[in-house]
């Protein structure tokens, strides 16, 4: 390996296999039941004598999660990792951060790698805060003198001093996700592996966590970032590598990669899921391409679920293709919302008149849950144009000015009776 | 903050590739004797948080099974005991090892399982796991003895100069339990059935095992064949070492347990280290 080059991963691919249960037909004969039932359990049998893992599921599929994934990082590179769900980043970054091993092709990693895909593992409820430190820390490869060292700094992060000695069980929820990355963030390794954590927290505490991970980046170490917000992969990454299902699309500067990324996901008015999740889950999307033009967004959030739904309630975000969200809806928050009553099969409907919004494009994404709980969520699956593309060639680009397509008054008076005399 | 760059130029080169077993595997696990201490730690720490009795759980549970058994096999079943050595030492004697094998047993087997979302989470050598949770059962362990010694003193029975030996059989035991307990972990991961398996197999274990009673009652021609269970070896030597010259060494038996159990260690972490790398894909 070249001395700058810290990682070099060849032709990693990684396979999954899976199983599906046949499509069943509502009234099956005995004779079909027995002679399904025996086949699965002859298959069982010789699965469990070969030592292999038992599949559910009358058809194996298999499932390449990474194909062919090769690619060169240099010491101090941030490169974010981005793409759609399934494309195969968190396989990736497990595969790099060796928790799984890949099946094909060969990754060589030179220095000290940390690993960074969850906020707090490990941390367990009944323990202190105090002990936890300690717990989390070890896990993620630290020493014990590193954390005795590190320890105020790291309380003084995560702004937890009073509650030290405290069972992390009573903590808020906030508190917990603070001290949680206030321990990850003090990891100094060569090579720093982060999976979309900083999806937690409040928005301040977000902005923190993405000032210390620029001071990662800053002091010279690598970088591997995976996220879906577009906007902290433009914020911190030098370089940016596109997934798509398992394959490496495109390896290129941030801005490049963004915009190829924004236009792959080429206008899609809707699209529909039809994996079964054994809970309620969303399983189609659908925006009337029509309304979009004079910026009406009408969405169509169906959803099915394996008992009868008495309450669903449906969630949006609006994105803008620099990652930001600009707007969002939630019918758990809207007095009006309709309850459905008994429902397997269902449609919920949102519709938001004159969004004042700037022509350009969006991406969606979609959830649904009931009072309590969440059943499913899909991000980023949509992408369109709101209003009219390129409509104002002379405007400004939406990234310098803002969002918001407001009217502003503008009025002109004669300086003379405005200026102070000289 | 001190800079990592200049270290780096002699740092190795990890290489993952698909068939490859690592090749640094026991530098690394020296490497991360510290998780493994804090791990053993935090399962210590963790067990007797929010019980009522606490530690003196680890104090009852052995003196009722005493009882009860110096009760059945002692008085109504009238078995001997060795020499002179009254029953109840006899029996939380071999109870001692009974208890270490059996807790570090289903603690092990359980634990990748608990462990699920570190396994899926963060790399460290598996082993780590399974080995941390036998800690929590030598620590009951100790109390256990601290209990015996108790017991000794109650009934004015003074061990010999045998008792020197006990830390060999202490480690005899956890070498006994750790190898079967290995292959089971890692079969649990695969096949969830094991779990419901474990606490069946111990109970059964408890009662052919010579836990309650001597194994001078086993015919001597079947006392080799009863040896093939390393747990017979294990508890002999206990008794051996505890209660002196009353207790004879059947050294032909013992030396097979001694072999099952070297074999099984050996088996143990061989399948382990062999399904380790698909762990994270299946728990």
């Amino acid at each position: 390996m070249r001395r700058d080059v810290v990682i070099r991963a060849e032709h990693l691919g990684k396979r999954y296999v899976i199983g599906h249960h046949a499509p069943r037909e509502r009234y099956s004969s005995l004779r079909d039941v027995v002679a399904r039932t025996t086949t699965r359990f002859l298959r069982t049998a010789v699965d469990v004598a070969r030592g292999r893992q038992l599949i559910s599921g009358d058809e194996i599929e298999e499932f390449w999660a990474l194909k062919d994934v090769s690619f060169e990082l240099k010491r101090g590179d941030v490169v974010g990792v981005i793409g759609r769900n399934g494309a195969g980043k968190s396989t990736l970054l497990k595969v790099l951060s060796r928790i799984t091993a890949p099946t094909s092709g060969r990754v060589e990693i030179k220095g000290r790698i940390a690993s960074l895909l969850e906020v707090g593992t490990g941390f367990h409820p009944e323990l202190t805060g105090r002990e936890n430190i300690f717990l989390n820390g070890a896990i993620l490869g630290m020493r014990r003198a590193e954390i005795e060292r590190k320890f105020d700094e790291i309380v003084a992060f995560a702004e937890v001093e009073k509650f030290l000695d405290t069972p992390v069980k009573r903590y808020s929820s906030g508190m917990y996700v603070r001290l949680a990355f206030a321990v990850a963030a003090h990891l100094e390794p060569e090579i720093l592996v982060v999976d979309e954590v900083l999806a937690v927290g409040d928005a301040e505490f977000q902005r923190k966590c993405l000032g210390k991970m620029k001071d990662v980046a800053g002091q010279g170490r690598t970088v591997i970032f995976v996220s879906h917000n577009l906007a902290a992969v433009k914020a911190l990454c030098t370089r940016s590598i596109l997934l798509r299902t398992g394959r490496v699309e495109c390896d290129s500067s941030v801005d490049a990669v963004i915009k190829r990324y924004v236009s792959a996901s080429d206008a899609a008015h809707s699209i529909s899921f039809d994996e079964n999740k054994g809970r309620p889950a969303i399983s189609a999307i659908e925006v009337s391409s029509e309304a979009l033009v004079a910026r009406d967004l009408i969405v169509d959030i169906h959803f099915v679920s394996p008992r009868p739904l008495h309450t669903a309630v449906g969630g949006l975000v609006l994105r803008a293709d620099t990652g930001e969200p600009v707007w969002g809806s939630n019918s758990r928050f809207h007095p009006s919302v309709k309850i459905v009553k008994g429902l397997t099969h269902g449609v919920l409907r949102c519709e938001a008149r004159r969004l004042p919004i700037r022509s350009g494009r969006y991406s969606l994404s979609a959830w649904l849950g009931d009072w309590h709980e969440d059943y499913d969520a899909r991000i980023d699956v949509l992408s369109f144009v709101i209003g009219e593309e390129d409509a104002h060639v002379l405007r400004p680009p939406v990234s310098a000015v803002g969002h918001l397509d407001w009217p502003a008054e503008w009025g002109t008076a004669e300086a003379a009776s405005v200026l102070p005399a000289a | 903050m001190d800079c990592p760059i200049s270290q780096s130029e002699q740092t190795r080169v990890l290489v993952l590739e698909a068939s490859r077993t690592e090749r640094n595997y026991w530098s690394d696990l020296w490497h991360y004797r510290e998780l493994f201490a804090i791990l053993a730690w935090r399962d210590v720490a963790v067990r007797y948080k929010q019980t009522v009795m606490g530690v003196a759980w680890a104090i009852v549970r052995p003196l009722v099974t005493m009882i009860i058994f110096t009760i059945v096999f002692g008085k109504l079943a009238k078995l001997p005991s060795d020499g002179d050595v009254p029953y109840p030492i006899l029996v939380f004697a071999g109870m001692l090892p009974w208890f270490l094998f059996s807790s570090i047993l289903s603690e092990a087997s359980n634990s990748l399982i608990s462990n699920a979302s570190l396994i899926s989470k963060v790399y460290f050598p598996r082993l780590i796991v399974p080995v941390s949770a036998g800690v929590v059962a030598l620590v009951d362990f100790m109390i256990n003895l601290a209990i015996l010694f108790g017991l000794m003193a109650w009934y004015e029975f003074v061990p010999g100069w045998h008792i020197v030996f006990l830390p060999a059989f202490i480690a005899f035991a956890v070498v006994a339990s750790l190898g079967p307990a290995l292959f089971i972990t890692a079969l649990n991961v695969k096949y969830r059935d094991v779990r419901y398996a474990i606490p069946f197999a111990i109970q059964f274990g408890l009662y052919v095992s010579p836990v309650g009673f001597s194994s001078e009652i086993i015919p001597a021609d079947m006392r080799f064949l009863y040896s093939l269970n390393p747990v017979v070896g294990v508890i002999d030597g206990f008794r051996w070492s505890l209660l002196g010259g009353e207790s004879q060494l059947y050294i032909p038996g013992f030396l097979a347990s001694l072999g099952v159990t070297a074999f099984m260690m050996w088996y143990g972490l061989r399948y382990f280290r062999g399904a380790e790398r698909a762990f994270a894909d299946l728990v």
